[in-house]
């Protein structure tokens, strides 16, 4: 051993007296998590968010540094840190960008859930974990879009906080207990700021912990829906796993760099993405006094937007599409026990399954486009439509995931992609 | 935007176009392109110099400082606190106007907007600030005598008739339900404007054309003061990604070797 192999050898030997659960946990969750060999394309989402997790936590201690959570202030400190803070605007452009990208990514990630039965038993409660984790990066993410304090800021924190005051009796109250005053104010932006940047990244690294927890417990799915722990080899390590350290890491490795490139080129050349990542109204200050022509929340609400306004009042409330859209993010928990089938992988489903599930795609990314029109009756019945359909692909999906002839399902994964 | 990105451009103007499409579905006026381009440094300073001379008494620019701008457009701080600056505020402070608001608000009904993110607040960007700026009318049922085709029934008047002249709508009758690409004016559709003769401006339309275009210019600049810099980051950035990901591609190639 030459003094550098020696130093290290030393080194770890400290710390695993001192700290014996170090190795182990190293062993079990990246030099030997095993994980199948035939990840594709779909399966670079999840580390993608960490990565995307992490921006967002690294920019915004350093936005926190200049940002003023102050209704008279916070609009010109994210000017002063575009403009006059050194490197600011890359930080900024950073945060927003990162915002986006990390529904982009998260979208994905339960996509591939959905195409693969990822949920399925005994992967329940990964994806309850993970539902979670999209439910606090909802609130999260709308918490942070009011700091800016732009006129869709302001707006639109008034749109959603008044969703909650469509609750029966104490609807009102609630409002007012949110904002902390009896109009959006310096109040609602100041305790947002602190939700925004202290309570829930703490609640969603926590769940992420929680998440990849119980994913190593039961092992990763894979694009077949094979289970790889039923064929082991001599030292029980099953035949189509690989250490996810160091192949994982370093294919990941490349797929963050594609990620990079491409979030890269969105930052530099369109950060505003025409509108969509920055949006244009949120550069006008915010004014009570004003109402912009046409709020709408940003990209990444919009198909529950949509599902929002295309439900009427009746009885003398609105009550009907809060619960709508809250449904419609909640029904996806249920995901795990409405899905009957006996195969995980859409490879191995009938035709029926592969239709529907296309016809959900399209459905969810029209009612995307429709939340971010100005919603003409056509445009309003299509939403209506849609809505519903959404809704019956998952409560009738316990009768026809069990329709259909499925393919059968070998023991091995074949050759990696 | 600088010449060396002008080619990435190009290659996002789909998704532009897709995310513009939604925005702009509404129908509004037909902007002009203000063709503008942040890094031609005489277009700035131009632009700089007829701003000061012509907006700044009424328009703050309060997000912006002397100093940033001076720095990022090539000029030292005496040419600017010579030449440029018209109030007793000190090279490191933001451009404020001198105007009171309130009585601003009891001269023209509404106190001037601050034009430091005028060129970021419309979907148009910089076209809305060109085409606006060249689109003041003669209407006399107007209070102060002005109107504007791309923001019909403006507060302000136009400050930069003697440059361009007074211009007069020309209006031809809007069809049932029909759709006015250059804007109403009298319920009726807008097709262009007349100079009379004896109204006409010191500069020729070109001549005009171009002092719009260099304000529009600075105001671009304005409205993200980091945008070339950003853009001539952004090339060496991506590129350097881009080798990055080749370089991860063969890691991991070699890794995989073993994985059948």
């Amino acid at each position: 051993m030459n003094v550098i192999e020696r130093t290290v050898a030393n080194v770890t030997t400290w710390f695993n007296d001192r700290t014996p659960g170090l190795m182990p946990a190293y062993k079990k969750h990246m030099s030997e998590y095993y994980a199948p060999k035939n990840f594709n394309l779909w399966y670079y989402f999840g580390s993608l968010a960490m990565l995307v997790l992490v921006n967002q936590i690294v920019t915004g201690i350093f936005l926190t540094m200049n940002f003023k959570p102050s209704a008279a202030e916070a609009f010109a400190s994210v000017e002063y840190i575009m403009r006059d803070v050194e490197g600011g605007w890359l930080i900024r452009y950073m945060h927003s960008t990162g915002a986006s990208l990390f529904f982009v990514v998260v979208y994905l990630h339960m996509f591939r859930a959905m195409l693969y039965g990822s949920y399925q038993k005994p992967r329940e409660l990964v994806w309850i974990l993970g539902m979670l984790i999209f439910l606090t990066l909802m609130a999260e993410a709308f918490l942070g879009y009011v700091l800016p304090w732009g006129q869709m800021s302001y707006w639109g924190a008034q749109v959603i906080i008044n969703l909650f005051g469509a609750i029966p009796v104490v609807g009102p109250e609630l409002t007012e207990w949110i904002r902390g005053d009896y109009l959006v104010s310096d109040a609602t932006l100041n305790r947002f700021f602190a939700l925004h940047v202290i309570a829930l990244p703490l609640v969603i690294l926590l769940l992420v912990v929680l998440h990849l927890g119980a994913l190593h417990e039961v092992g990763s799915n894979n694009p077949e829906g094979v289970d790889i722990k039923k064929v082991k080899d001599e030292n029980g390590k099953p035949k189509d796993g690989i250490p996810f350290h160091p192949y994982y890491t370093v294919k990941d490795l490349f797929g963050v760099g594609f990620f990079l490139t491409i979030a890269a080129f969105i930052l530099f050349f369109i950060p505003e993405l025409g509108g969509l990542f920055l949006e244009y109204d949120n550069f006008i200050p915010t004014d009570p006094m004003v109402t912009p022509a046409h709020i709408k929340p940003v990209w990444y609400f919009t198909p529950y937007y949509a599902m929002l306004r295309a439900i009427p009042s009746f009885l003398g409330t609105q009550v009907w599409g809060v619960m709508v859209m809250g449904g419609a993010v909640l029904i996806l928990f249920g995901l795990p026990w409405f899905d009957r089938c006996k195969v995980k992988s859409i490879r191995y489903r009938p035709m029926l399954h592969k239709v529907l599930i296309s016809l959900f795609v399209i459905a969810f990314v029209t009612l995307a486009w429709l939340g971010m029109q100005s919603g003409s009756p056509v445009q309003t019945w299509t939403a209506r439509g849609l809505t519903l359909f959404y809704f019956a692909f998952f409560l009738t999906m316990p009768f026809w995931s069990t329709w259909g002839q499925t393919k059968a399902v070998p023991d091995r994964v074949p050759d990696h992609d | 935007m600088t010449n060396s990105s002008a080619f990435l451009k190009t290659l996002v103007a789909s998704a532009i176009l897709f995310a513009g499409a939604a925005s702009a579905a509404g129908g509004g006026v037909e902007m002009e392109s203000a063709q503008v381009d942040i890094s031609n440094k005489g277009s700035l300073q131009r632009g700089a110099a007829l701003y000061m001379n012509y907006c700044s008494a009424c328009h703050s620019l309060g997000y912006q400082r002397y100093s940033r701008m001076a720095e990022d457009i090539g000029l030292s701080e005496a040419q600017v606190t010579e030449n440029l600056m018209f109030s007793d505020a000190k090279f490191g402070e933001t451009m404020n106007t001198g105007m009171d608001a309130k009585k601003a608000e009891a001269w023209f009904g509404k106190a001037p907007p601050d034009l430091s993110l005028i060129a970021r607040r419309k979907a148009e960007g910089a076209d809305w600030v060109y085409s606006y700026l060249k689109s003041f009318y003669v209407d006399e049922s107007r209070p102060m005598g002005w109107n504007n085709a791309v923001f019909p029934g403006a507060s302000m008047p136009h400050v930069l008739w003697e440059l361009q002249g007074s211009q007069h709508v020309l209006t031809e009758p809007k069809h049932e339900g029909g759709h006015c690409p250059k804007g109403e004016a009298n319920g009726q559709c807008i097709t262009g404007f007349s100079i009379p003769e004896h109204k006409k401006g010191s500069l020729s339309p070109e001549e005009y054309d171009q002092v719009a275009r260099d304000l529009t210019t600075f105001l671009a600049y304005v409205g993200e003061p980091a945008a070339s810099k950003r853009e001539s980051i952004g090339v060496w950035a991506v590129l350097f990604l881009a080798l990055f990901t080749l370089l991860a591609y063969f890691l991991k190639q070699e890794y995989w070797r073993d994985v059948h």
